[in-house]
């Protein structure tokens, strides 16, 4: 199991190397809070330490991390898509950036 | 059955935000890779819910609910110019979430776990609560100098590395403790503590301008600190998201120092421009420095055919991004070719530079990377520099005695005219003077960045 889950590890840091050394200087302070959204995938670990009534300490930890790890996501994916929005071509008929 | 559901919507989520970070390459595309990220996640926590040991979900909607309520404003009210410290305080909270999660898990172990610590996972519980500590306090920290709650400069006392490196083999060798016996409680706690106190003595020495390696390094450790939960908890997709978290972290710290010709180590211990030297450059010498008028810089700009635009982090101190597009396209409009040069480490940032100019308005195209636009100054009539130091120092080419001799500079030397915007004559962060400025083709437009634009828009326009 444990040499799985090195497999796992050491094939995604490849991956992620890969994918994320191709991303232009452009971009790089969305990767940065894309990659801090996709963090707070902790939360998946948070919401079993949070619901599995095993003490009431696990409890509100797990509660507290619940909250950090969704605020990240929420605030993670709603910036790095306002931030991508405003990167636009020029065009010689730009349309005006949407605003809803 | 549901086991395998759960390990389904993992899957699925990996898969999407291997593809979402990979739509990233591509600027037009990017968005919509990201959405897709954010439906992986939904896939995510959705299969963690139907887990077998959630029993209660009370706490659990809370925690969703608050998170949201506190993540909604994070993610569409914080304005650009305040990013890099918005992205140090997410750092912040997503580390304390991966902590968290360690420290139920081992206080669970000894208040009626089932299955006791075996050696491998706590190992794996340690590091992860000793990194993710770091980074908790490393990144409360740079929140606190980007929001200049705390001083920018560096903060430094004497024997600095040799207390912290002491402190963090402390924190080590507890960590050893606890994984050969678990059940030493004592030395788990201290070794937070330890954690905690080491994260913030780590980046109090570091400076305002080092920071986007700084910023990007508790990335890579926060990513890291996820990995280990993934590990502690057998769960796949912790894994994989904390090593791509981890990775992109890594490498844009070796892009920033790079950019900085400088190593991971001297950033993190050479706490730069701190103190003898800066203080004994350039004093006592007056070199001729050519001021000139808002009237006169307009007139320069308003023909000239072929204009780059250098920003730095004074333009986002004052906030002038607007202004900049402004003046560009006035001179555009003239006829005149107006592009932008951006330093990889201008800004506070990876980035910054490029954010703050697109949500101006500027098109994504006309800004380029240091080697893409370096071999065309000399072809320009006008750079113009507007809050950049540092970055633009001909002596990081040209002085091998100059403390950033070897970092890669933007050759606005080489440019026809130089026009600086800048608010004195005050060093750089690397307290260096720079003779860009002195130069008898660069004049300075002294003032607030913003104001002077503001000057040299009407000035264009009534040209």
């Amino acid at each position: 199991m444990l040499i799985l889950e090195l497999y796992i590890f050491v094939l995604a840091a490849f991956v992620g190397y890969m994918v994320i050394s191709r991303v232009p200087p452009l971009l790089h302070t969305p990767l940065m809070s894309a990659t801090n959204a996709i963090s707070g995938i902790s939360l998946v670990g948070s919401l079993v330490a949070a619901g599995s009534q095993r003490s009431m300490v696990a409890t509100i930890l797990g509660f507290i991390a619940v909250v950090a790890a969704t605020s990240n996501i929420v605030g993670g994916f709603l910036i790095t898509d306002r931030m991508l929005k405003m990167f636009r071509r020029d065009e010689p008929k730009a349309k005006p950036p949407e605003s809803k | 059955m549901r086991e395998l559901i759960t390990e389904l919507t993992y899957l699925v989520a990996a898969v999407l935000f291997i593809l979402g970070l990979r739509s990233l390459t591509r600027p037009d595309k990017a968005r919509q890779g990201m959405q897709f990220a954010a439906v992986g996640m939904l896939f995510a926590v959705c299969g963690t819910l139907i887990h077998h040991d959630i029993v209660d979900y009370r706490w659990i909607a809370g925690g969703l609910v608050l998170g949201a309520l506190i993540g909604y404003p994070l993610g569409m009210w914080v304005p650009t110019t305040a990013l890099p410290q918005r992205i140090a305080i997410s750092l912040s909270f997503g580390a304390l979430a991966s902590v968290l999660v360690g420290v139920s898990e081992y206080y669970t172990a000894f208040h009626g776990g089932r299955e006791p610590l075996e050696s491998f996972r706590m190992a794996a519980l340690g590091f992860e609560v000793l990194l993710g500590t770091l980074t908790v306090f490393g990144a409360l920290i740079a929140f606190g100098k980007l929001q200049e709650i705390l001083p920018g400069r560096p903060l430094t006392f004497p024997g600095q590395n040799v207390a912290n490196g002491v402190m963090l083999v402390v924190a080590f060798v507890l960590l050893v403790l606890v994984v050969l016996d678990p059940s030493r409680t004592s030395a788990f706690y201290s070794m937070i503590a330890l954690a905690a106190l080491l994260g913030v003595l780590m980046v109090i020495p570091i400076g305002g301008a080092d920071m986007p390696v700084v910023v990007a390094l508790l990335n890579s450790y926060c990513g890291l600190a996820a990995a280990a939960t993934g590990f502690a908890l057998g769960n796949s997709i912790l894994i994989i998201s904390g090593s791509l978290d981890g990775a992109s972290g890594f490498l844009l710290s070796i892009l920033m120092s790079k950019a900085m010709n400088r190593s991971f180590s001297n950033v993190l211990f050479g706490a730069f421009g701190g103190g003898g030297p800066a203080a004994a450059v350039g004093v006592g010498t007056t070199l001729p420095v050519r001021s000139i008028s808002a009237e006169d810089a307009a007139i320069q700009l308003a023909y000239a055919s072929r204009v780059i635009i250098v920003p730095g982090y004074g333009m986002a101190v004052a906030q002038a991004q607007h202004q900049v597009r402004e003046l560009a396209e006035l001179i555009e409009k003239r006829g005149g070719e107006v592009k932008y040069a951006i330093h990889p480490v201008a800004g506070r940032m990876p980035g910054h530079m490029n954010v703050l100019l697109a949500e101006a308005n500027v098109p994504y195209d006309k800004l380029y990377d240091m080697d893409e636009i370096n071999g065309e100054f000399p072809q320009t009539d006008v750079a113009l520099v507007i809050g950049a130091n540092d970055v633009v120092n001909p002596a990081a080419r040209e002085d091998k005695s100059s403390p950033i001799y070897g970092m890669p500079i933007l050759d606005v030397d080489r440019a026809k005219t130089v026009i600086v915007l800048k608010r004195g004559m005050a060093a750089g962060f690397a307290g260096i003077e720079n003779m860009l400025f002195h130069a008898p083709a660069t004049s300075m437009l002294f003032g607030d960045a913003k104001a002077s634009l503001s000057k040299l828009v009407t000035e264009v326009k009534a040209a």
